[in-house]
């Protein structure tokens, strides 16, 4: 596609059941830093329907150049080196969507996220749905599921996490869980629940995060 | 040797337009020194609109010249931008007023140490004020002001240019809407300061040279320029790309000589890099324009920390960079990049896969025109950029 012609307008107004969530917490002119931003869908979502003021973090440099062909502001970076140079409060969002287990120190990306942002949307994979639980009991082998479908050699998660586990970590580090949104596998919203039946229930959690 | 005089012939026959600039107010250089009136050379393609706003102001490299596009009236080659500038590109001639200027200090055509200076008469020579990055973004300031452009969409620039880039937005802010420095950095590292130590010396070591006077012996320090030269376009390969080019293999022979003539290729390329940069290029420019590039550091003056020399800017950035450049590292561009999210700045970062060095800029890099034509275009965008 030539970028020309593409460029500030639209890609597609449908985007992930996952990213659709997100986008529907954040308010309009809001600024937003997407980090991990692939190929820019959601922000470039946002910027078009929600006229935030985007920024974004991506590591490949295909879905860099493809986001910054598309008009968006994005440098190639990931969450574990980039995130200190920014400044407290720098956005109103700070978005962290299903990266947070393959960061190197998510306690301190968790902290960097509730620090250069008023509020954090962050989303992972619950490695304590009862899938996982069951698989690994019954195969005695690493769990292959619909929101963890790779194998343990090529998975890019290094800090797999509960939903619990999650919470408990939010807590000892001061940070408030403003929101739960539990999701299903294949990240659209389920009916809300007890945070005990979601840890075994749900295949993913989404947290709007503050300080 | 003819070639003081062709050189010199040669330039006066310059296409331009020139401008004279600092006629009503002198510049103020860096050095103290004030410059005024001054002649400097550049080219436009494309059209300004009529909110005078389209205008993209290209900073050219240390050897580089106002000449983007079309045939280079010196070297009779194409433009060295002619693959990046023109209708349907990246810098799109049929959208944006395109603006380039050969630098002050340089020789083709704007005020440099090869022109004559109208109190003595003579070339300027060594006589000629040291002068800075920021004074070369100073004088083009100028000559936007005598365009009547108040502020330009974009400034843009590899290299040397890349730091005018940075030095521009820095400075003046308030005169810039996107900037996009590539292959720079924001200060000149030791080991380059250190590689034109080498140029220079060769230069100064050429007895031809005389002292910075050989225009009036009729000489030109070829040599001394040529080995400047030879050791300068090293830096600005990798070894990728010299071992591509060129491998091992042998200049027009079967085997190796026994002697120091050119036996392999790669030597017979740099004499001919040398030989042929010595006619379209000044050696007491080299001079200047180097010294330029190793004093600019523009944290230096914000106490060292760089995010300082950028606060509160209003500044759109895409920094890039290549990954096999090794004289302008990925890592100087991060540099500045972390400096501008450090202000919570709008940029971009880019680092492109190539294996051509730091010359990738100026060569065939399809994914680093896609990205710089995208974040063009994003910004006309934004800005509500009228077509003229």
């Amino acid at each position: 596609m030539n970028p020309l012609d593409a460029a500030g307008a639209p890609r597609a107004a449908k985007i992930r059941a996952d990213l659709q969530v997100i986008a529907d917490m954040i308010e309009s002119g809001a600024r937003v830093l997407d980090v991990g931003c692939g190929d820019g869908a959601l922000l470039s979502y946002l910027v078009t329907f929600k006229q935030v003021k985007g920024a974004g973090i991506e590591l490949s440099q295909s879905g860099v150049n493809a986001s910054v062909g598309f008009g968006l502001s994005v440098i190639q970076g990931d969450a574990d080196a980039d995130l200190a140079d920014y400044p407290d409060g720098a956005f109103d969002y700070v978005i962290l969507s299903q990266t947070l287990p393959a960061t190197r120190d998510p306690r301190r990306v968790l902290g960097h996220l509730v620090r250069i942002g008023k509020r954090a949307v962050v989303s992972f994979p619950n490695a304590g749905h009862w899938q996982m639980r069951w698989r690994l009991l019954t195969s005695g082998r690493m769990p292959i599921t619909e929101a963890l479908p790779q194998a343990w050699y090529e998975t890019p998660n290094i800090h797999l996490c509960t939903i619990k586990d999650f919470l408990s970590l939010c807590d000892e580090n001061g940070i408030t869980v403003e929101r739960f949104l539990p999701l299903d596998g294949r990240g659209r919203p389920k009916r809300s629940t007890s945070l005990a039946r979601a840890n075994l229930f749900c295949q993913h959690g989404m947290f709007l995060l503050s300080r | 040797m003819s070639q003081p005089t062709s050189l010199a012939t040669r330039n006066q026959a310059l296409p331009g337009p020139f401008a004279e600039l600092g006629r009503e107010r002198r510049l103020r250089l860096d050095c103290g020194v004030e410059l005024g009136p001054f002649t400097m050379a550049y080219q436009t393609y494309g059209r300004l609109n009529e909110a005078r706003s389209n205008a993209i102001l290209v900073c050219h490299a240390l050897t580089g010249d106002q000449y983007l596009t079309g045939e280079n009236p010196v070297t009779h080659k194409e433009g060295w931008w002619h693959e990046v500038v023109g209708p349907g590109l990246p810098l799109d001639t049929e959208r944006y007023f395109v603006i380039c200027a050969n630098v002050i200090g340089g020789c083709m055509g704007t005020i440099g140490p090869k022109e004559i200076n109208p109190q003595s008469g003579k070339p300027w020579g060594l006589g000629f004020p040291v002068i800075t990055v920021a004074d070369m973004v100073r004088a083009q300031l100028l000559l936007l002001d005598s365009l009547g452009i108040e502020k330009v969409f974009c400034v843009i620039g590899g290299s040397m240019g890349g730091m005018q880039v940075l030095d521009f937005a820095s400075r003046h802010p308030e005169r810039v809407f996107a900037a996009v420095p590539v292959a720079a950095a924001a200060r000149h590292t030791a080991q380059n300061i250190a590689f034109h130590e080498v140029g220079r010396q060769a230069i100064m070591a050429d007895p031809d040279w005389c002292g910075g006077d050989y225009y009036a012996h009729g000489k030109v320090p070829s040599r001394g320029l040529a080995v400047a030269r030879m050791a300068a376009h090293i830096t600005y390969l990798s070894e990728a790309a010299l071992h591509r080019k060129f491998g091992r293999r042998l200049q027009d022979r079967e085997a190796v000589t026994y002697g120091f003539d050119a036996d392999f290729e790669v030597e017979s390329y740099l004499r001919y890099q040398g030989s042929s940069f010595v006619e379209r290029f000044d050696a007491n420019s080299y001079l200047y324009i180097t010294r330029a590039m190793d004093y600019f550091d523009l944290a230096a003056e914000h106490d060292g920390v760089l995010a300082k020399a950028f606060t509160n800017t209003p500044v759109r950035f895409c920094v890039m960079s290549f990954t096999s450049d090794w004289l302008f590292p990925t890592s100087e561009s991060r540099e500045v990049v972390r400096a501008l999210n450090g202000v919570a700045a709008d940029v971009s970062f880019v680092e492109i896969e190539s294996d051509k060095g730091h010359d990738a800029f100026l060569l065939d890099e399809p994914e680093f025109w896609s990205t710089l034509s995208g974040f063009l275009t994003g910004s006309a965008e934004i800005l509500g950029l009228r077509t003229p």
